[in-house]
């Protein structure tokens, strides 16, 4: 269900177990939305300020950044690589943004354009890093992730830049199109973007290799697709929703915040991780990720409305990555 | 089996919110028809932010109202406190106790509190705008000012000085090392400051940076700390390269700068009253539901301490183990 590609093999291989794979697949993704919803309604009951529209959009508002990131990292994980470029990454194409747009005047829809493709370019080098220099993609983005830090506060010469000289550039993030909803431009671009991955992921070549090279990477290289040219447009599509991710979180802040980022890697991979999609590679989806990325906002924000001790309110997140980890791995024992 | 470990999958996580939810009982609960201040701060788990919470309590207490205490993990987090501060807002406080982390990041949302007819107080390092109708802050130039005055008068008014401090980021940051450097400029020119390094306030990172100091300058005579995470990783680095006859001058309180004090390992250090500034934040709170004037700057104080007054009536309260 959630990975078409992969239940169609499994049941050209083994029709009885492909049935039963597509259930499981249907079945962990009914948890990881009957787990929201369970949570939502929890705090719907126990706070009288957590169900109503304004908390509602703040909650999807406070997704929007980690949503962001996790989607293009989704990608990553499926083919069984990771990135931790990601979130210093964002930093630095923050950073970028402010370069482009405040300090040098460029046109604002250009200049948004430019910093897609300048994180595309961050995704482009850790491609080229894992695919043809052959290296782990756990070190090639950790080293990425530290270029990025720093980079982002040598171009800024470590000082934020402010936006408020710019008109229209918060409004991408914190207006409301929808005119008197009082709803955040930022919760539609998720949605689109989200959609936007879920097409590619399953509708496309691309999203079949994705699956395919994270299933089996020598199967799929003998089978005669060019792993290493995929990998590096994967890696690249992700760079392309780390600057995305950049220009949400500096337009929400009306600022580029060149010493924030690190740890935002952690957070989306989680979201993924909670979402269903296998950290060893081949299985995932786009819907997984989104309720993912959702439990973790809803979660904070629920904890913090019900005035929850801080201290708890880490043990209680921890708590449930290791829940949705512990899930993933008990379903796998059971097809293995 | 597999139903099994779903049950106990699901029970677990049954039982992590119900402990959340008696945890937070006793905290949200209890409260009645008191006054609500949601206080959004800096930090949380810092012992420096610890203290404020402290102070903010205990005045709660004295005073008959309800607070929460929030912060992000570290000061670089600014969409957390972003996002703490909005939620914040909707549990519709009395008052609101904000210490920005970026003041202009949060613009629109303090705006809506004045909409909303929140009123805000400010402490800390404050915020940049006309919406809070007061600022409980330590004047941290001045504070660091005072730390580089004993500096030149333990050295004499000559020799090398080296600076670690926390972020160049940060107003805090930014304050505590521009206050020493000028104090030095103008008052002491036989001191020559080195560069200032910044280790994030962590205890590794400043330790490192310390003895790459050390073995750059073999004539340092002294270092300044402008944090406590700042200040162990000094005296640690120090340890470590075996230096003697260092002057080390700290920043805050904690036991591990209390004891290098006490054994002579450190000169001395700064404090702010961060359970002063606790209290000051609540007061100004309630002052603010009353209708009640308030000034546009609450200064909650700065002292310099060492090995002769650390145990004395006056210093003792103010810092924390």
């Amino acid at each position: 269900m959630t990975t078409p590609t992969a239940t169609e093999e499994e049941q050209r291989k083994d029709a009885p177990t492909g049935v039963r794979q597509t259930l499981r697949a249907g079945l962990q993704q009914f948890l990881a939305f009957a787990s929201l919803l369970v949570i939502f309604v929890f705090f719907s009951v126990l706070s009288p300020n957590f169900f109503n529209y304004g908390n509602i959009t703040n909650i999807l508002f406070s997704t929007v950044v980690i949503g962001t990131l996790a989607l293009g990292t989704t990608f990553v994980i499926i083919t069984g690589g990771i990135d931790l470029s990601i979130g210093t990454g964002m930093a630095l194409c923050a950073v970028m943004s402010g370069v482009l747009i405040v300090n040098a005047g460029v046109p604002l829809p250009l200049g948004v354009l430019g910093v897609l493709l300048f994180g595309g370019l961050i995704g482009l080098v850790n491609g080229l890093n894992v695919a043809v220099l052959g290296l782990p993609p756990f070190i090639a983005t950790l080293a990425m992730m530290l270029v990025a830090q720093g980079l982002a506060l040598v171009v800024s010469n470590s000082t934020p830049i402010y936006f408020d000289q710019t008109p229209g550039y918060i409004e991408i993030s914190i207006g409301s199109i929808i005119p008197g909803a009082n709803f955040p431009n930022a919760v539609i671009i998720l949605a689109v973007a989200a959609v936007i991955a879920g097409v590619l992921l399953n509708k496309t070549v691309l999203g079949r290799y994705t699956y395919s090279i994270g299933s089996n990477e020598d199967a799929t290289a003998l089978s005669g697709i060019d792993v290493r040219r995929w990998k590096i447009v994967i890696y690249t599509l992700a760079g392309l929703f780390t600057g995305l991710a950049g220009v949400m979180i500096s337009a929400r802040l009306g600022s580029a915040q060149p010493a924030t980022g690190m740890g935002y890697e952690l957070q989306a991979i989680a979201a993924v991780v909670i979402g269903g999609t296998s950290l060893s590679g081949g299985k995932g989806s786009i819907v997984g990720t989104v309720i993912g990325a959702l439990i973790i906002s809803v979660l904070n924000n629920g904890l913090q409305i019900m005035s929850i001790p801080q201290e708890w309110q880490n043990v209680i997140l921890g708590c449930v990555i290791l829940l949705a980890v512990y899930a993933d791995r008990a379903r796998k024992s059971t097809t293995a | 089996m597999r139903i099994h470990r779903i049950g106990a999958a699901i029970a677990a996580a049954a039982f992590a919110l119900t402990a959340a939810a008696c945890g937070g009982s006793s905290e949200a609960g209890g409260g009645g028809d008191q006054p609500y201040v949601a206080i959004v701060s800096k930090g949380f788990q810092h012992q420096f932010w610890q203290a404020v919470k402290q102070g903010a309590e205990q005045e709660a207490a004295k005073q008959g109202v309800r607070i929460s205490f929030e912060g992000p993990a570290s000061e670089s987090e600014v969409e957390a406190q972003v996002n703490m501060l909005q939620n914040a807002l909707g549990r519709q406080p009395d008052v609101l106790g904000f210490a920005a982390l970026d003041s202009r990041a949060a613009a629109p949302l303090l705006q809506q509190a004045k909409t909303s007819n929140i009123p805000v107080i400010a402490f800390d390092s404050g915020v940049d705008s006309d919406i809070p109708l007061t600022t409980a802050a330590t004047n941290n130039k001045a504070a660091a000012a005072e730390a580089a005055k004993h500096m030149a008068e333990a050295l004499g008014g000559t020799g090398k000085v080296g600076l670690v401090v926390h972020d160049q980021t940060s107003r805090t940051g930014q304050d505590r090392r521009d206050g020493f450097l000028e104090w030095m400029r103008t008052n002491a020119p036989g001191i020559q400051v080195l560069d200032p390094q910044y280790g994030g306030g962590d205890q590794a990172k400043s330790a490192d940076i310390t003895k790459a100091i050390i073995a750059a300058n073999p004539d340092l005579k002294g270092i300044y700390a402008a944090n406590e995470g700042s200040a162990i990783g000094v005296l640690r680095g120090v340890a470590e390269s075996g230096k003697t006859g260092l002057t080390v001058i700290g920043f805050d309180s904690g036991q591990g700068q209390i004891d290098a004090i006490k054994n002579g390992q450190m000169l001395g250090a700064v404090t702010q009253d961060p359970i002063g500034m606790g209290k000051a934040l609540v007061d100004a709170a309630v002052k603010a539901i009353h209708n009640e004037p308030l000034p546009k700057v609450i200064d909650t104080g700065f002292y310099w301490y060492d090995k002769s007054n650390i145990d004395s009536q006056q210093i003792q309260p103010l810092l924390y183990q």
